[in-house]
C-alpha cells in the first residue's frame, strides 16, 4: 500500500485515507445518480443484477485477495441465498387460489408437476420472511463454516481448497438439477410475484430494489474496509505471505480462514438473495462451476486486493459481456478467455493495480503542484 | 430395492455394471494421468485438460473421416492411426501452451488455474467454430462393434475390452517411462528439488515443457479413447474435469498408483449405484462420499514421503 505521504497526518491509521474517500463517493455517485439518471428502467435493472455479482466479487477480495484463499464455489453461497430467498417468494405467489387448477392446490407449481402432494418440511419454515432473512444469512454462513473448519483445522488450503470447493459447486448443481420436485431442477424457481404483498416486477419496485441493492453494496463495502483495517486483517495479509509464522506466533490460523470464508460467503448469499429479487428468478446455472469461476473473474479484473476495485471490476466485465454476446456472440468466449489469460499474465492486480500504478501518482502530483511546497518528496514514481 | 433381484441376476448386474464402470474406468485413468502428471508433478493446475483431451477426440473424428473418403481399405485400422496422431496434436498444442503461458506462472499456483480457464473458453470456442456446436460421433470399425456373450446373462462389449487395453498399455508406458527411465529420473529430479536439478545439469526448462507436452498427450488419447463411448462436443472436457481433479487429489497427488486406485474406485462406485439409484443420485453421492473422505484425510489415499 502506498502510505500518503503528503501532510503530517494526525491519525496514523484512519479508517480511509483521503483516497479511498473519494472512491467510495465517486461509487456512491455512480450508483446512486449517474445510472439512475442516465439508465432506462430495463437498463437500470441490468445494472442492479450486475451488482449482486458484485457482493460475490466483494467477498472474494476479502477470502482470495487478502486470505489468500480462493474459493472456486462461490455459487454455492449465491445460489443458497438466491434460492432460499426464491422459496421464500414461491410460496408467496403459489397461495391456494393462485394455484388452484392444481391437483394439490396451495404448493408450488413444479412440486405439482412431480406428483408431490404435501410441502416438504424444509419448505414449510419458509412461509415466513423474518425466517427467510436470517437464513439467507444463516445457512450459508453456517455451510462455509463446516467446510471451513474441516479444510482449514487439517491444513488444506491453496489448491486442494479451491479444487475441493469446485466439486462442491458441482454437487450442488447435480443435486438441484435431479431434485427436481424439490427444487425447481434445470429451470430453477421461476415465477415469483410478490414480497409480503409487495409486486416487486413493477419497474418501480425495481428502482427500489436497485437502491436497496446498492445501500447494502456500500454497507458491505464499509464492513470489509472495517475488516481490513482491523487486527484481523492485518493477521490475514499476515497469513496469506507466511502462514507458519503467524502460526508459530500464537494465532489460530484455521479460525481466521474461516472467518474470511464466511464472511465471503455471507456476502455472496446477500448477492444472491437479492438477484433473487431484482430478477425474479433462481436456476442452478447461477450455481455451478462456471459462474462460480466467472465470479472470480470479476474480483481479479477489479484487482483482487481493492475492495472497490471488486464492484468496478464486476460492472466492467458485465458490460463487455453484455455489449459483446448481443452483438458478437462467438467473439465473447474468446475475449473472456483472453481476459482470464490477460489478467493473470499481465495486470495481476487489475484495474486497481493499473489505477495505482499509473494514474494515482499523477493525480498526486497535481494535487501537490497546487499545494505550497510539501516538505517530504514524491517516493510513488519509485513504488 | 435389492430385494426384487434373484441373486444370479444380482452377480450379472454387478458384473454388466463392473464392467461398464471399467469403461468409465478406463477414460478416467487416461485424463487423470495426465493430470497427474501435470498437477501431482509440476504443481500446475490445468482446467484446460479437458480441451485438451477433446482435441484428441476431434482428431480422431477427423481421422474416421478422412480414412472413410480416401483410405477406405485401411479403414479397420486407423484408430492407431488416430491415436498417435491424437497424442501428437494435444501434446504439441501442450508444449506451444507451457512455452506461452505456463512457464510464467510457476510460482503462483492458482493463477494458472485462472488462466488455463481462459484457455479452455478459448479453446471451446475455437471447437465450436471449427467443427460446429453439434455433438459429433466416429464410424467405428467393423471389428471394434459388437460384444462376446461369456454366459446366457452377461455379454461384454468389444470396444470397451479394446479401451482398456490401449489404457494398460499406456498406464505400464507411463510407469516405466516416470521411474525406469532417465528422462523419469530428471522429471522426479526437478519436482522434488528444482534449483538442485538445475545445479546438476538437468534442463528443467526442457523438462518441463516436455512434462507438460506428455500430460497433455496422454489427454489427447484418453480422447480418442473417449470418442467409442460417448459423443464429442465442444464442452464435453468441462464435464469430467472436476471428476478428473477429483481423482488425482483423492489418490493423493504425485502417486501414480494412488491415481489408479482412486480412478478404479470411484468410476465402480458411480456405475454400480446408477443402477440402483438414478444417474445424478449417483453421481452425487460418489462425489459426496469423495470430497468427504477428502476431508477426513486431505494427502488422499496414497502420499509420497518426500520432504517439501
Amino acid at each position: 500500500m502506498i502510505r500518503s505521504t503528503s501532510k503530517p497526518v494526525v491519525n496514523d491509521n484512519p479508517f480511509m485515507k483521503p483516497m479511498e474517500w473519494v472512491s467510495l463517493a465517486l461509487l456512491v455517485a455512480v450508483i446512486f445518480v449517474l445510472l439512475p439518471m442516465l439508465l432506462d428502467a430495463f437498463r437500470l435493472n441490468l445494472v442492479g443484477k450486475y451488482l449482486t455479482y458484485s457482493f460475490v466479487a466483494l467477498g472474494l477480495v476479502i477470502c482470495w485477495g487478502f486470505g489468500g484463499i480462493l474459493s472456486l464455489g462461490q455459487g454455492v453461497f449465491f445460489g443458497l441465498g438466491g434460492y432460499l430467498m426464491a422459496m421464500y417468494l414461491k410460496l408467496e405467489a403459489s397461495s391456494v387460489e393462485n394455484t388452484k387448477i392444481q391437483s394439490t392446490p396451495g404448493i408450488p407449481d413444479f412440486m405439482d408437476w412431480n406428483q408431490i402432494t404435501e410441502l416438504p418440511w424444509f419448505w414449510k419454515p419458509f412461509q415466513s420472511l423474518p425466517f427467510t432473512l436470517i437464513a439467507v444469512i444463516v445457512v450459508p454462513a453456517f455451510f462455509a463454516f463446516v467446510i471451513g473448519t474441516a479444510m482449514f483445522r487439517r491444513r488444506v488450503g491453496g489448491t486442494y481448497f479451491a479444487i475441493i470447493t469446485q466439486a462442491i459447486a458441482a454437487i450442488l448443481t447435480i443435486l438441484i438439477v435431479g431434485q427436481q420436485g424439490y427444487t425447481g431442477g434445470i429451470n430453477g424457481i421461476t415465477d415469483l410475484r410478490t414480497l409480503n404483498g409487495w409486486d416487486i416486477r413493477t419497474d418501480s419496485a425495481h428502482a427500489i430494489l436497485y437502491f436497496v441493492n446498492g445501500a447494502l453494496l456500500v454497507g458491505c463495502i464499509l464492513f470489509a474496509q472495517a475488516v481490513k483495517k482491523s487486527k484481523l486483517g492485518r493477521i490475514l495479509l499476515a497469513m496469506r505471505d507466511k502462514e507458519d509464522r503467524v502460526r508459530f506466533s500464537g494465532y489460530q490460523v484455521a479460525s481466521f480462514k474461516t472467518f474470511a470464508f464466511c464472511l465471503a460467503a455471507v456476502f455472496a448469499a446477500i448477492g444472491g438473495a437479492m438477484f433473487t429479487l431484482q430478477v425474479g428468478f433462481m436456476s442452478p446455472s447461477f450455481v455451478g462451476i462456471v459462474p462460480s469461476i466467472e465470479m472470480v473473474i470479476y474480483a481479479a479484473v477489479g484487482g483482487r486486493l481493492s475492495l472497490f476495485g471488486a464492484v468496478w471490476g464486476t460492472l466492467l466485465v458485465n458490460w463487455a459481456k453484455t455489449t459483446f454476446s448481443e452483438s458478437f456472440p462467438e467473439l465473447w468466449l474468446f475475449g473472456l478467455g483472453a481476459l482470464f489469460i490477460a489478467v493473470v499474465l499481465a495486470f495481476p492486480n487489475g484495474l486497481a493495480g493499473i489505477y495505482r500504478t499509473y494514474v494515482e501518482p499523477r493525480l498526486t502530483r497535481r494535487v501537490k503542484a497546487l499545494e505550497p511546497a510539501p516538505a517530504v518528496a514524491l517516493p510513488h514514481a519509485a513504488e | 430395492m435389492l430385494g426384487d433381484y434373484s441373486l444370479g441376476d444380482l452377480s450379472s448386474i454387478f458384473v454388466m455394471q463392473g464392467f461398464a464402470g471399467l469403461i468409465l474406468f478406463s477414460v478416467y485413468v487416461l485424463m487423470a494421468l495426465g493430470l497427474a502428471i501435470i498437477f501431482g508433478q509440476m504443481g500446475v493446475i490445468n482446467m484446460a485438460h479437458g480441451e485438451f483431451m477433446i482435441l484428441g477426440a476431434y482428431m480422431t473424428y477427423l481421422c474416421s473421416g478422412f480414412f472413410q473418403t480416401h483410405l477406405p481399405a485401411l479403414f479397420p485400422a486407423y484408430f492407431f492411426v488416430a491415436m498417435a496422431i491424437a497424442f501428437l496434436a494435444s501434446g504439441a498444442l501442450g508444449m506451444l501452451v507451457e512455452w506461452a503461458l505456463i512457464r510464467h506462472l510457476y510460482k503462483r499456483p492458482l493463477d494458472t488455474l485462472l488462466a488455463t480457464w481462459g484457455l479452455s473458453l478459448i479453446l471451446q470456442q475455437a471447437y465450436r467454430s471449427i467443427f460446429g456446436a453439434r455433438e459429433v460421433g466416429v464410424e467405428l470399425p467393423s471389428w471394434l462393434i459388437g460384444s462376446v456373450q461369456v454366459t446366457d446373462t452377461i455379454e461384454i462389449p468389444i470396444n470397451g475390452m479394446f479401451v482398456m487395453g490401449v489404457t494398460t498399455l499406456i498406464t505400464v508406458g507411463v510407469a516405466l517411462l516416470m521411474y525406469r527411465s532417465r528422462f523419469g529420473a530428471q522429471v522426479r529430479a526437478v519436482v522434488q528439488n528444482r534449483a538442485m536439478a538445475g545445479a546438476v545439469g538437468i534442463d528443467t526448462e526442457r523438462v518441463d515443457r516436455l512434462t507438460f507436452g506428455l500430460g497433455c498427450g496422454i489427454a489427447g488419447i484418453a480422447g480418442s479413447a473417449f470418442t467409442m463411448v460417448g459423443s464429442t462436443g465442444p464442452t464435453s472436457g468441462q464435464l469430467y474435469i472436476v471428476d478428473t481433479f477429483l481423482i488425482v487429489v483423492f489418490g493423493g497427488a504425485a502417486s501414480l498408483l494412488g491415481t489408479i486406485a482412486s480412478a478404479f474406485s470411484i468410476s465402480q462406485t458411480q456405475s454400480t449405484l446408477e443402477f440402483f439409484l438414478s444417474g445424478s443420485t449417483a453421481k452425487v453421492i460418489t462425489l459426496l462420499a469423495v470430497v468427504g473422505i477428502l476431508m477426513l484425510r486431505p494427502q488422499g489415499l496414497f502420499t509420497l514421503k518426500v520432504r517439501r
